[in-house]
């Protein structure tokens, strides 16, 4: 599965940007990009991958009862969350911190919720409309086309003005593919032509089993068949995954119908801290796709523009401050009180949860006072 | 507004819509309406009240759905809020979320009963614990229309009574009306809860009629069961379609010389409890009749209720009367299957014989 159709690809891994009749359609999105945009996308791959190695070792620590990794995907995820617009909204799977991070949801939150605290509990309206995390595999992408409905309903899309006309964006992996959810959202954004795009993160493996048992055949095939559009692109070129992304969301946001990105990048991690990859994958992969590093690669774009040594070493210093500043507010981290258990069940009043509450109040105070 | 539904019965849907509704003034206070057209009419005056209102579902659109319980809808409002969609239960549920997340107030009509679990995954492991998840940013007013039950000699999975599955989920609500003046009111209480209810229609009731009282002033709880005939020694309860099943059963046990009372229990996650514990307290005596298998049942859940509650006035185990631990069998067996009166009062004088 180490070669794919030639997907779309800006820079190429040694850092040199791409020039062909696939990718010309895309590049006046980069040429677009000032430097100080271009050093923000670095920023933000290095300080998310810094962030994830950081939360994993807070779970080999205890501190954490999971981390899911992200290492290897800052690309896609950097370049897809940037390619957003404001007024986006985000449907993420439970990998795309990077995604979070940009729409402005504290790496805490998720810190949180997988230290327990939490069942993730933000408010996608005051976090970039950053919806949750989901932990069933592609429940989420029915939950981004019922949005993407409800967007074209309000006739917040399709107006033409790409500053306002609002699209939707949800995040998914291969293993998603093979889920019926995933095709049930082809079948609805296909017929209700809804202004979203759908974006696989093809990490290559779904836990222990390889994407060649999701599909026999190039996942961005597999939309077309829906009548939605597709692209395949590198997903370690954040150029890529920005430009590609972009213009899909523009095409959805202005009424052109929903969009299929395959992003192809490499899960260089566990799928969580609950598992051993070294007992089902090669070194030999590992290497290929270490050749391919999304943030080496980008280093090396950026070097050759001018970029000096002055700026990495104050990127590498915020992602060091971010870290640090993860473990404090980590170990600062207290249980939620017990009432929680309770809390928003309901939106409305609801007689039996009031009991509960209201009986395990009264057995926990029947303690008081006795030893510990 | 963006027209999402571009199906050529739009355009009819269209150019109906754009006729101007006549008004609803010099209606009169009391209809004698079938189950199915007080549905319809109590989701018309919904989708009247609030914009935000829509419906979806398989062939609700033109056709009315296979009940027509959505009969004109689709031409009295457009496809904007009566959405004819793909055939995907999990589809509708999961996109029915995000409208949801959007803002809107999605009402779902499931075809039939045993069509509902291809999309049970998404109402109990997301619609029901979004609002949960979401520490209550955000609501989810979803509702799921059911119609459930036998009596009307259907092929394999179009005549059963999933319900308890529902009510075992936290933070879905679970209802089921039993009359036509009921279901016109409930359904639209249900509209307007903030959370996701389970509505489920009594498929073999739709077209029983009744009086439909349409002044605000009638309107019912559907949180609320009520007494709906009063009786002194034994006390039968039940939902929906059995609800009739047990006023028969108390009239043939009058003419024997019982005195039963019979309380409709509208809602079944919650139950209220209050007026079963006051008319245990008065007979000592409880049967209650389901539809539904026995095993890990709605009727389960009040018998372990009642007798932690009102053990003391208890002269009888607390028995159940219920479809049996089977599949629905097929439709020529289904009078043997599903609980009569007879098997009621069989129970009735059982509970007497203590």
């Amino acid at each position: 599965m180490l070669a794919d159709a030639a997907p779309i690809q800006l820079l190429a891994p040694d850092g040199t940007l791409v020039r062909n009749a696939a990718n010309e359609e895309f590049l006046p999105r980069i040429e677009a990009l000032d430097d100080a945009r271009l050093i923000e996308f670095h920023r933000q791959m290095v300080v998310v991958r810094r962030f994830d190695i950081e939360a994993g070792n807070l779970q080999r620590q205890g501190q954490l009862a999971l981390w899911i990794p992200s290492l290897g995907q800052e690309g896609a995820q950097v370049g897809a969350g940037y390619a957003a617009r404001p007024q986006d909204h985000i449907f993420p799977a439970y990998r795309e911190h990077a995604v979070a991070r940009i729409r402005g949801v504290d790496p805490m939150r998720i810190i949180e919720m997988l230290r327990g605290l939490s069942h993730g509990g933000w408010d996608p309206k005051a976090h970039g409309n950053l919806h949750l995390y989901t932990l069933v595999i592609g429940s989420q992408s029915l939950h981004a086309t019922g949005y993407a409905m409800g967007v074209a309903l309000d006739g917040s899309s399709g107006t033409g003005d790409v500053e306002k006309d609002e699209a939707v964006l949800v995040f998914f992996g291969d293993g998603a593919t093979s889920q019926g959810d995933v095709s049930e959202s082809f079948v609805f954004a296909s017929s209700y032509q809804t202004p979203q795009v759908l974006f696989l993160q093809n990490n290559h493996w779904a836990i222990s089993v390889p994407v060649e048992r999701q599909s026999r055949t190039p996942l961005y095939l597999r939309s077309q068949g829906f009548g939605i559009p597709s692209w395949q692109i590198d997903g370690n070129d954040v150029l890529a995954s920005y430009a590609v992304t972009a213009t899909a969301l523009d095409s959805a946001r202005t009424g052109q119908g929903p969009r299929f990105i395959e992003a192809l990048t490499y899960r260089m991690g566990a799928h969580t801290t609950s598992d051993d990859p070294t007992k089902y994958r090669q070194n030999d992969e590992l290497a290929y796709w270490g050749a391919r590093d999304p943030i080496s690669r980008f280093e090396t774009y950026l070097r050759a523009r001018g970029a000096g040594d002055d700026v990495f070493a104050d990127i590498a210093r915020e992602a060091e401050d971010l870290a640090a500043d993860v473990r404090t507010r980590t170990l600062e981290l207290v249980d939620p009180p017990t009432g929680k258990i309770f809390d928003n069940v309901y939106s409305d009043p609801h007689p039996v949860i009031e009991q509960q509450r209201a009986w395990l109040d009264a057995y926990e105070r029947s303690f008081e006072g006795t030893e510990g | 507004m963006t027209d999402i539904d571009t199906t050529a019965a739009d355009a009819a849907a269209a150019s109906a819509a754009a006729t101007p509704a006549s008004a609803p003034a010099a209606e009169p206070e009391v209809k004698n309406l079938t189950l199915s057209k007080a549905i319809n009419l109590g989701l018309r005056q919904a989708m009247l009240d609030d914009p935000k209102v829509l419906l979806m579902g398989e062939d609700i659109g033109p056709l009315g759905g296979v009940f027509r319980v959505t009969e004109h809808l689709h031409a009295e409002f457009g496809g904007n809020r009566v959405l004819d969609t793909p055939l995907a239960e999990s589809g509708i549920i999961g996109s029915a979320i995000g409208l949801a997340m959007r803002g809107f107030r999605p009402v779902i009509e499931i075809q039939f009963d045993g069509f509902i679990f291809p999309g049970f995954d998404q109402i109990t492991t997301q619609l029901a614990k979004q609002t949960y998840r979401h520490e209550g940013n955000q609501s989810y007013p979803v509702v799921i229309r059911v119609p459930y039950g036998g009596h009307i000699g259907a092929v394999e999975h179009h005549q059963e009574s999933p319900e308890a599955y529902f009510a075992h989920t936290a933070g879905l609500r679970v209802v089921s009306p039993a009359t036509p003046h009921d279901a016109y009111w409930m359904i639209q209480e249900a509209i307007r809860s903030n959370d996701p209810v389970m509505f489920f229609e009594p498929k073999s009731r739709y077209w029983q009629r009744g009086e439909v009282q349409l002044d605000a002033g009638t309107a019912v709880h559907m949180h609320r069961s009520r007494v709906v005939r009063t009786g002194t020694e034994v006390t039968l309860i039940g939902h929906g379609a059995m609800v009739a099943t047990l006023l028969q059963a108390a009239e043939i046990a009058a003419g024997e010389g019982t005195s039963v009372e019979v309380i409709d229990l509208r809602s079944i996650s919650p139950i209220d409890y209050a007026p079963i514990i006051e008319s245990v307290q008065k007979t000592g005596r409880v049967v209650v009749a389901q539809e539904a298998p026995q095993n890990v049942s709605v009727g389960s859940e009040i018998a372990a209720t009642i007798a932690e509650r009102a053990f003391y006035s208890l002269e009888a185990p607390v028995l159940r009367v219920s479809g049996f631990d089977t599949p629905f069998p097929p439709a020529k067996l289904e009078k043997q299957y599903l609980p009569d009166a007879d098997r009621v009062l069989e129970a009735v004088d059982r509970a007497l014989a203590y």
